[in-house]
């Protein structure tokens, strides 16, 4: 049995030589999707020319991931030797260039552009001290990097990451990078125990629950695919991630695709299958390049393929790849797709543990699910189920978007505040505005109010308050955002997306969008409020998918906790939001306006009327409610109502 | 009770059923009809129109109940407030998208849809707003696509793959604008359609329907230089009744020639006859290809819904393919030339109006190769569904009519004639010929028992004649004509004589039989067999059992044709076949 | 490619066998194509395959044909009325020609309330298209997007292989002039 931990040694060892010295100063620099947005490639370009052209031996640019802090993207870190890593942000060629004189070649910091304080780097102490969830990362070199290089900088700090442990650490296209921080070391202890039983045993103990939004428990799921009586199994990784508004799966492929990749062989392993496949949607063009890349020096490596590490174990991996379907994210319509037809779901049971890919047993995982086994293999379950709740093991990423100040993907431990989440790692609400709510779970899940805000974040209680954890979408939404827009918006997305396959979801969806475009163009009654409850619960009770389940949600929540709003569309023809064009009206204030004739001339209908430096005044008939004089006045004249 | 049993709770009701059954077979068995729409017996689960959900105890979502197998200790509602509401509402869901348009339907009185909407009380219609739009598809000869119509149970592509192999329907696009058409949302007569009409069959609405050749036969009954004959085919009498509230399987030979004459066509012959004419051709044709081992197998051609699949898919095996025309433009051409030669008539005044069970005949009534000097050999087709409409519209009172009787000559047949409306009786009636032929003696063996089974779609057989074995396979619906084609092409099997029927059950199932009675589904197991059922009992009362025997066809030969086979023959009763695009794939 | 040919061997009274379809859909398609198809049908299931074809054949052609769905037909040996179920279902097929830029304007949750839909608007003024149009020269193609995972960063819209980041309705014009020079 020792050769199979020896190989692991030698494995390990290999990736040590080629790791960098202590003593060289290391840029990193990201280059997932996001940053590459915001132009990290340039960045990258003018720090390779700063390196060639001051011949800088000792100094390495290094391509990583993203840590996900988008709003302050691009972000680079320089560590010296000896020294805490310095993390900065919005960094263009100009900066970056700063950066390369000041601080590489002088060590004078370039503080406008750090993130977070200067004090913070001015010391080599850490200030942060670990929360009891961030202590149980601490013995692992696996998890405590991250700590170690990130731990004092704020949005960080309080963050507990297991899943996205090497996001922005290491180099997603290399192996050895991913080896030299305990990589495949838990697929190592898995066929070393050679006990497919004892690893589900540990998902179990764990309590893992599946990150795709059903927070299915994922060792129960494994263990019903271990009883089938079919020999031939299959594993499919789930990235879809369809959900708009959500992004983790997409930074977590593009960042760290071993990590998954090694999730999925140890799930292959463990319920008996030799085949997997990565369902990706195609409009991840680099995660699916970084996967395909990965698979490939696996392949080399020996870590896929056949007999892996001389065990006997044979497994395979495929990609195939989504085509701008959100349904096909729904477990049975995957397995449509991946089976070359359209991709419609099926009624089930029978569930695709017991009859998936070609009617063989089939797990089916998300992304960040699968992130998380090497980790419980190394950390162990029962250091693992520390973390999060008493039902619910470890750590969820959210993909935090909308009007929140720190944009970005958070991972934080089960059972954490939405508060939290919102206002502590995401640092509030731009622009003094109030938090109207928090939408989670997607066009699936729900509004929850600020009166909800306390809540600890895991699957049960967000059902309960009537949204969904979904798979880790959240966006924040101020009060200028109109709860019956949300609602629609989610239903232009659903019925969009509906399948067309069964008749409550096909129709009913349509159905109800036509009556919340009534209700926000002031055409609504209270019998239109009434039909849209009655046709909601139809919907959710009567589709044949999840798609169809869920759609209603966003109206059945805004429903519940926002009815007040509804009312005031219906009955008063009113936008509470200020959102509903067809609800506002445009009026000019004769004691604020100066008759600069600003307004006069920006709107598109020519229907603002006055004398230069005489009050002016909108013709309300001929307004189309475009907003332009709202946003040309300078005096604050034009008033919105 | 069993170990595979298992014991649940319907609507209070105990009810102990087989493992696997589904709810909605369990309730039938306590005499509880749980509504549907896309669930079909002979077809796939789809579980799409949710009209079958039902509340389990416990579960949370509505259940659909054709697609849910029992469990034991399962507590089932079929008919809570709230699962009827939820029903209701569905249902005006589907028709909210669908037009007004039931008085100027030909579905109306006999539409799924239409039946639905009353039962489960849509009286107004509160969730309305816009409705798909599509053109109809009217290019097709025999075909008719209405997709406003269509409610999306994916019956039509269900029986178009699983039952008939021809794949030439699907889904295209999604969500609401999901429309079902051909590949590339093509016209139905730019497709691979073999014109089989199972798909009218199976819609539940109007949304597939035959091309109407009513008017054209009302406009040349009316018209008083036109002589209009009529010819029924086969299966006609076995199904017709139903349309009249008869049980399934009454055989209505007689009120169907009179309800004819009260229409007012001057003629009413049998197809029959010329089912006899085709056998006397066909085993002529098969004991030649026996002797010279030629082109074996010999396959039948009498379906034209065959010969499309044949020609479009399986151009290699055309030589196999009998020549013989089918019975019913055997009957156009002898009417047209020897019967207007004897009532001394020109043909051209002649109006042949043939009613089939069958929507490919008004296909094959414009091929070319059916014409002679350039006038069609037949004029109109009118499927039964639409024959019965015709006699429900001339307000005939068809349970009371008194029995007719066909005119002569062309009236005349005999038993093996009219098994040809059933899967294989085209064989049963071929061996009855050929056995005489080959033994040049009378073959004491009449009844074939073993080619009868009308519900099973593939069977082989091997039959002994004096010292001449004869492997034989009968295929009914188009997949299992692919099996028995791909087993011939590949050479796993040697058969001499392949029977092939597009329709399953052959033409008793044919595409443009009448709707289903109340209690039965089309395509029923139960319901073919009534049908077959009733042609055989018509075939073991006929005196005149083998087609050789038809004393008018023999009379035809002496005064007409000279010999089976000869060039007479050849001219009027034989065709030859092209490759056609395939635009398709197997 | 002949155009009026809608399908890959003949539209009309065809006495081409089998063999020649096919060879008829080969010359449609280059070699990478050709001979992956070749792979896939030794594959187990080769059916799967089939959305893996027809993203390399919209890589190639911009768009899908119903020539070129038919040809994958014929060389899959799967009905061409599945074969384009299954290309319409998906929203990432295109089944008519694009321009040269395609834009795609994320109206993803984050990107909707951060104010994608002004931004959706003003390329549609400035091009004179609507969403799923391509103007008259060719040159662009206004699609919507939903979702491209960079969602902290909205508005996004997505032009080739680039993505725009928070954009504003006033960056439009730009955006579309850069796209000019390329
Ligand atoms: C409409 C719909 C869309 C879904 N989209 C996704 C998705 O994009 N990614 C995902 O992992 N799960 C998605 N799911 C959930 C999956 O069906 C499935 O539950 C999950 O992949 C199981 O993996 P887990 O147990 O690891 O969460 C979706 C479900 C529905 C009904
Ligand atoms: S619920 Fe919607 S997405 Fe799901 S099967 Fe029905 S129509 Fe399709
Ligand atoms: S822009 Fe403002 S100040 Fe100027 S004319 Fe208009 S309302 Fe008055
Ligand atoms: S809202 Fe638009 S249309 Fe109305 S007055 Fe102002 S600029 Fe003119
Ligand atoms: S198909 Fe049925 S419901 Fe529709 S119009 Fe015809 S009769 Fe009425
Ligand atoms: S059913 Fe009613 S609506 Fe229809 S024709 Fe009769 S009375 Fe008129
Ligand atoms: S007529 Fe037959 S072949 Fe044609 S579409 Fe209908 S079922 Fe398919
Ligand atoms: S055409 Fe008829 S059978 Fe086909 S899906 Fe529509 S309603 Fe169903
Ligand atoms: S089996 Fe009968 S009804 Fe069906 S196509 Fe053939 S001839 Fe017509
Ligand atoms: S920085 Fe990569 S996801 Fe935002
Ligand atoms: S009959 Fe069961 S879902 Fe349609
Ligand atoms: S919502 Fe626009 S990129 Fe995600």
């Amino acid at each position: 049995m020792g050769k199979i931990k020896d190989q692991y040694q030698k494995l390990q060892e290999q990736a040590q030589k080629l790791t960098l010295s202590p003593d060289v100063i290391q840029i990193r620099v990201g280059s997932a999707t996001c940053e590459n947005a915001s132009g990290a490639r340039e960045v990258a370009e003018e720090f390779k020319k700063n390196i060639v052209v001051y011949g800088s031996d000792n100094v390495k640019l290094l391509t990583v991931g993203c840590t996900g802090r988008c709003s302050c993207e691009p972000i680079v870190s320089v560590s010296k030797p000896g020294k805490k890593m310095v993390v900065y942000q919005k960094v263009d060629r100009e900066t970056a260039h700063k950066i390369f004189v000041s601080h590489i070649k002088e060590d004078r910091l370039v503080e406008e552009s750090l993130l977070g304080d200067a004090s913070i780097y001015n010391t080599n102490k850490s200030q942060t001290a670990y929360s009891p969830s961030q202590q149980n990362l601490a013995g692992f070199p696996m998890t405590e990097e991250f700590l170690k290089l990130y731990g004092d900088i704020p949005f960080y700090n309080s963050q507990t990451r297991i899943a996205l442990r090497n996001s922005g650490i290491i180099n997603p296209e290399s192996l050895h990078e991913y080896i030299s921080r305990q990589g495949f070391l838990g697929l190592n202890i898995v066929l070393d125990k050679a006990d497919p039983e004892w690893v589900v045993d540990q998902i179990s103990i764990a309590k893992l629950r599946g990150r795709g939004g059903g927070g299915f428990p994922t060792g129960k799921k494994w263990h019903l695919a271990r009883m089938s009586e079919e020999k031939i199994r299959y594993v499919v990784c789930n990235a879809d991630e369809g959900d708009p508004g959500a992004f983790m799966d997409r930074s977590l492929l593009e960042s760290d695709p071993f990590s998954v990749i090694e999730g999925m062989i140890i799930a292959g392993y463990a319920i008996g299958a030799q085949k997997g496949f990565f369902y990706i949607r195609a409009e991840y063009p680099l995660a699916v390049e970084r996967v395909q890349k990965a698979i490939d020096l696996c392949h080399k490596e020996g870590l896929l393929g056949k007999d892996i590490w001389g065990t006997g174990f044979n497994f395979e991996l495929e990609i195939r790849l989504g085509a701008g379907a959100f349904v096909c994210g729904e477990e049975t319509a995957l397995i449509h797709s991946i089976e070359g037809e359209r991709g419609q779901p099926r009624t089930r049971p029978p569930y695709p543990v017991v009859k998936g890919l070609w009617n063989k047993p089939t797990v089916i995982n998300n992304v960040e699910t699968l992130a998380n086994i090497p980790a419980i293999m190394v950390m162990e379950a029962n250091n693992f189920n520390k973390i999060g709740t008493a039902v619910s093991g470890g750590t969820k990423v959210f993909a935090l978007a909308g009007k929140v100040n720190h944009t970005g993907l958070v991972e934080v431990p089960m059972g954490t505040s939405l508060r939290e989440v919102v206002f502590g790692i995401g640092g509030g609400i731009p622009n003094g505005k109030k938090l109207k709510a928090v939408q989670t779970g997607g066009p699936s899940g729900g509004l929850l109010p600020y009166s909800v805000i306390d809540t600890p974040i895991d699957y049960d209680t967000l059902a309960a308050s009537g949204s969904i954890m979904g798979s880790g979408g959240m966006i924040v939404l101020d009060e200028d955002d109109c709860a019956v827009d949300v609602a629609k918006f989610f239903l232009i997305f659903t019925q969009d997306e509906s399948c067309g396959k069964c008749s409550p979801c096909r129709e009913g969806t349509l159905r109800m969008l036509e009556i919340l475009e009534r209700i926000t163009s002031g055409n609504g009654t209270l019998e239109d409020l009434v039909n849209l409850e009655r046709l909601a619960n139809l919907v959710k009770k009567a589709s044949l998918c999840g798609l169809g389940k869920a759609a209603p949600n966003p109206v059945l929540s805004t429903l519940k906790h926002f009815r007040d709003e509804y009312l005031a569309h219906v009955v008063d023809k009113r936008c509470p939001a200020k959102k509903c064009a067809a609800l506002i009206r445009y009026e000019i204030d004769p004691e604020k306006c100066v008759g600069c004739t600003a307004c006069a001339r920006v709107c598109p209908v020519k229907c603002i009327t006055g004398e230069r430096k005489f009050a002016h005044i909108i013709d309300q008939k001929q307004c189309i409610k475009c907003g332009a004089c709202f946003n040309i006045c300078k005096f604050s004249a034009v008033k919105k109502t | 009770m069993s170990l595979n049993d298992v014991t649940l709770t319907i609507d209070g009701q105990k009810v102990v059923v087989p493992k696997k059954t589904t709810v909605m077979h369990a309730a039938e068995k306590i005499g509880i009809n749980v509504p549907r729409l896309c669930y079909h017996p002979r077809l796939s689960l789809e579980g799409a129109c949710r009209v079958c959900i039902v509340k389990v105890e416990g579960v949370d979502p509505f259940v659909p109940s054709c697609c849910t197998e029992v469990q034991e200790g399962m507590v089932i509602q079929t008919n809570s407030p709230e699962i009827r509401e939820a029903r209701r509402d569905i249902v005006e869901l589907l028709i909210d998208n669908h037009p007004r348009e039931c008085q100027t339907c030909e579905r109306d009185g006999n539409c799924e849809l239409q039946n639905l909407a009353y039962s489960m009380g849509v009286r107004e219609r509160l969730f309305e707003g816009k409705r798909k739009r599509h053109p109809l598809d009217n290019t097709s000869v025999s075909v008719v696509r209405d997709s406003e119509k269509c409610i999306l149970c994916g019956r039509c592509f269900r029986v178009c793959n699983e039952i008939q192999g021809v794949s030439n329907l699907s889904q295209q696009g999604r969500g609401f604008s999901t429309v079902v058409t051909p590949a590339h949302g093509a016209n139905m007569d730019d497709s691979v359609c073999v014109q089989c009409g199972q798909c009218i069959n199976v819609c539940p609405t109007a949304a597939f329907q035959e091309k109407r050749h009513t008017d054209a036969v009302w406009g040349a009954i009316n018209d008083p230089n036109k002589l209009v004959i009529v010819q029924t085919a086969p299966a006609i009498r076995a199904a017709i009744g139903e349309g009249f509230d008869l049980e399934p399987g009454t055989p209505c030979t007689g009120k169907m020639v009179t309800a004819l004459r009260r229409l007012g066509f001057d003629a009413v012959f049998d197809t029959d006859f010329a089912a006899d004419l085709t056998i006397m051709e066909e085993a002529h044709e098969l004991v030649e290809r026996i002797k010279n081992n030629r082109s074996l197998p010999h396959i039948t051609s009498c379906s034209p819904g065959w010969i499309n699949f044949v020609e479009g898919f399986y151009p290699e095996l055309l030589p196999h393919v009998s020549t013989c025309r089918s019975p019913m433009t055997m009957m156009s051409a002898v009417i047209k030339s020897y019967y207007a030669k004897k009532i001394n008539r020109d043909p051209k005044d002649i109006f042949v109006v043939a009613i089939m069970p069958c929507v490919a005949k008004k296909y094959e009534i414009t091929r070319p190769e059916f014409s002679l000097d350039g006038m069609p050999l037949t004029d109109a087709v009118l499927t039964t569904r639409e024959l019965n409409w015709m006699i429900k519209s001339y307000g005939i009172d068809f349970t009371k009519l008194p029995e007719g009787e066909f005119d002569s000559p062309l009236g005349e047949s005999t038993g093996a004639g009219v098994i040809f409306g059933t899967t294989g009786g085209v064989l049963e009636a071929a061996l009855r010929t050929v056995a005489e032929v080959i033994l040049g003696q009378p073959f004491e063996k009449l009844e074939f028992e073993s080619v009868r089974a009308p519900v099973v779609g593939l069977r082989e057989e091997t039959i002994k004649i004096g010292d001449l074995t004869l492997n034989l396979a009968v295929a009914n619906g188009l997949v299992n004509a692919k099996k028995v084609l791909d087993a011939i092409k590949s050479g796993e099997k040697q058969y001499h004589v392949v029977e092939i029927m597009a329709c399953p059950g052959g033409c008793i199932g044919g595409g443009g039989q009448p709707y289903p009675p109340h209690g039965y589904n089309i395509l029923d197991p139960t319901l073919i067999v009534k049908r077959a059922a009733a042609l055989y009992a018509i075939d073991s009362q006929k005196k005149i059992r083998r087609s050789h025997e038809n004393l008018a066809v023999q009379k035809l030969y002496k005064e007409f044709l000279g010999e089976p086979g000869g060039e007479m023959s050849h001219k009027l009763l034989h065709t030859s076949y092209h490759p056609r695009p395939r635009r398709g794939i197997k | 490619m002949n155009n009026n040919l809608k399908n890959v061997c003949c539209s009309g009274d065809c006495s081409k066998n089998e063999k020649d379809c096919i060879e008829a859909s080969r010359d449609l398609f280059p070699e990478n194509i050709l001979k992956f198809i070749e792979q896939c049908l030794k594959d187990e299931h080769p059916n799967s395959q089939l959305i893996t074809v027809l993203h390399k054949v919209q890589d190639h052609f911009g768009y899908l044909s119903p020539q070129t769905m038919d040809a994958v037909a014929y060389l899959m040996q799967i009905p061409a009325a599945k074969v384009s179920g299954v290309a319409s279902f998906y929203h990432y097929f295109r089944l008519k020609p694009c321009g040269k830029h395609v834009i795609s304007v994320c109206l993803g949750t984050a990107c909707y309330v951060n104010g994608a839909e002004a931004v959706l608007k003003k390329f549609s003024e400035e091009l004179g298209i609507k969403e799923g149009e391509t103007t008259h020269d060719g040159m662009f193609t206004l699609e919507i997007a939903r979702c491209l995972g960079a969602c902290a960063l909205a508005p996004v819209v997505k032009i080739g292989d680039d993505i725009h980041s928070q954009v504003t309705p006033d960056k439009v014009p730009f955006i579309i002039s850069s796209c000019l020079k390329k």
